[in-house]
């Protein structure tokens, strides 16, 4: 109970649940698309824009030379993924889009980084996250990025699916399509530079993806699956950070390698069932 | 309406058209696939649209519906200009092979979304991001879609998981659900088996009765034939024809299907020039 007390607990408990519940629903908008790996992508954009927010604070003789790096990140994202979109919507393959995007953002990510000489502790925590350095600052601005996407992807919800599911037919009944896919492609921006924080740019497209992945073998129905998937997020990223608090782990990894069990189980039960059920 | 300009002015007891395409020109990555289309509807008429493989149909049905831009031409929906609230009144089905996206989804869903978008209500049109009707009567409307299409059975099945024919049938429920003024149809009748076919022409017939105006892409009249009042067939993106349907015959039937020698022929009104009546 008293942990419970603990100010950083607590801020990493409510970063978690909001992000764990928040990243499936872009996620299960981006697996309908068929362009899961999308995160993989932006996360690596992302990352070169950390780099060019320590550049950028370095050349303003900030204080803290963390500064702009979140605000970078997440403009670079958004940038990242308005291209990816435009391409996408102009018929270029998803695929290499995505390999363009993936080298494109690591390798300007390393080159910044080696400019703006951050140092290997800091690079890390982006790396593979740094939720228990979280401050009050960085709550509010999770609850109100999480807030955002939750609002918008859900509410927006049979718009976004018509324009993910079949973008032809979507156009035909006068939905702003074009419109949409760009709110599909920011808000996945957003989601990616919230949930770096929790497990970080190498596993940020696990967080969005394997809750997906879950519901996926236990319900047929598109609404059914977000709405489990974001329970499943929030249930896993909650229990990763309640055992790091006892044990001294990277959050990050235990929550992925949690929800890449839990896909396991669920797979394993969900085929005996039915093997029991012929 | 606009037909004053034409020199074969409409008569005022001719309806106006839900469609009126003229002279559309569409370019693919810089190549031109229809040179200058042209194609009307009137309520109550059902227009199959002809041709070979690669012909251009799916091409201009994707034009009017506003799927790809045009070069060149102009296409009237319901009397004015196309635009996305102009297609309120619109349903389509398009050709594909699945209706299955990434996730799975139910008939149920996939024919709700048919729900959202420029809708009709009470003679106005508007443009709705989430479902014009409360989500209690857009479940009911989607399962009498289905029923009319004899899928009910399907509604809570995952599309993915479904046979390509019930697929179709789902996607056809998913134009109906709209309750469209005109209905355009890429290949509907493919993979959907014979019982089913008929079903669909007698749901084709009440539609046709209420003075809905249907655009269909067919490779054979088929089960519809009865339904069908004009043929329009393309050839390298020109219409070669534009008249009666040729009885009880396919466009295979038609001369020059065969695309290896181009058609530069104007568009010929008369079934006569097709040489249909040579034995
Ligand atoms: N996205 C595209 N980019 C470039 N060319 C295209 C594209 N889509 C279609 N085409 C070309 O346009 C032409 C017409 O294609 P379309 O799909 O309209 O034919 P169709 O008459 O519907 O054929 P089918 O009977 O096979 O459905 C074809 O030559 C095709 O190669
Ligand atoms: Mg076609």
């Amino acid at each position: 109970m008293s942990l419970l007390q603990e100010p950083l607990i607590q801020r990493m408990l409510i970063v978690g649940l909001l992000v764990g519940a928040a990243a499936p629903v872009m996620g299960t908008y981006l697996v309908q698309r068929r362009m899961a790996l999308l995160g993989d992508g932006i996360g690596h954009v992302a990352l070169a824009g950390v780099a060019a927010g320590w550049l950028a604070g370095a050349a303003f003789d900030l204080a803290k030379q963390d500064a702009l790096a979140i605000p970078g990140a997440v403009l670079f994202a958004i940038i990242g993924a308005v291209v990816i979109e435009r391409m996408r919507s102009r018929g270029t393959a998803a695929d290499i889009v995505m390999a363009i995007l993936f080298y494109g953002g690591i390798a300007s990510g390393v080159l910044l980084i080696g400019l703006a000489g951050g140092s290997n502790a800091n690079l890390l925590g982006y790396l593979f996250g740094s939720i228990s350095t979280v401050t009050w600052g960085d709550v509010w601005m999770s609850v109100g990025l999480a807030a955002l996407i939750l609002v918008i992807g859900l509410g927006l919800r049979a718009a976004l699916f018509s324009v993910t599911h079949d973008q032809e037919f979507a156009r035909s009944t006068g939905l702003p399509v074009d419109a949409l896919n760009m709110v599909v492609a920011v808000l996945a921006a957003v989601t990616i530079t919230v949930a770096m924080r929790v497990v970080g740019v190498l596993l940020v497209s696990a967080l969005m993806i394997v809750p997906v992945a879950i519901a996926q073998l236990l319900t047929r129905s598109f609404s059914r699956t977000m709405h489990l998937a974001m329970g499943i997020g929030a249930v896993l990223t909650l229990t990763g950070i309640w055992i790091t608090v006892f044990q001294d782990i990277q959050p990050g990894s235990l929550i992925v390698v949690l929800g890449v069990a839990l896909y396991v189980v669920v797979a394993a039960v969900t085929s005996l069932l039915k093997g029991v059920r012929r | 309406m606009r037909s004053a300009v034409s020199e074969s002015s409409t008569p005022t007891d001719v309806p106006p058209s839900l469609v009126e395409a003229r002279d559309v020109r569409v370019s693919l990555q810089g190549t031109e696939i229809l040179h200058g289309v042209s194609l009307t509807a009137r309520p109550g008429e059902v227009v199959s649209l002809m041709g070979g493989n690669g012909s251009g149909k799916s091409t201009f049905v994707r034009a009017i519906v506003g799927a790809v831009p045009t070069t060149a031409g102009s296409i009237d929906l319901f009397g004015s200009p196309a635009s996305p609230l102009a297609r309120a009144r619109l349903g389509y089905v398009p050709q594909r092979i699945t209706a299955a996206g990434g996730v799975s989804a139910t008939a149920l869903e996939v024919v709700t979304s048919g729900l959202l978008g420029s809708r009709e209500r009470d003679g106005r049109v508007g443009s709705r991001l989430r479902g014009l009707v409360p989500p209690r009567d857009a479940k009911a409307r989607a399962r009498a879609a289905l029923a009319s299409m004899g899928v009910e059975d399907l509604a809570k099945r995952d599309v993915s998981r479904l046979s390509g024919g019930q697929q179709q049938r789902v996607l056809i429920a998913r134009a109906l659900v709209r309750r469209p003024h005109l209905l355009i149809l890429d290949e509907p009748m493919a993979g959907v088996d014979l019982e089913s076919q008929v079903q669909f022409s007698h749901t084709l017939g009440h539609l046709k009765e209420e003075g809905v105006g249907i655009v269909v892409v067919l490779h054979e009249l088929g089960a519809l034939t009865r339904h069908i009042d004009r043929a329009v067939v393309l050839e390298h993106g020109c219409v070669t024809y534009d008249g009666v349907p040729p009885k009880d015959l396919g466009v295979h039937a038609l001369p020059g299907h065969d695309h290896d020698h181009p058609h530069a022929d104007p568009p010929v009104r008369d079934g006569s020039s097709l040489g249909l009546e040579a034995p």
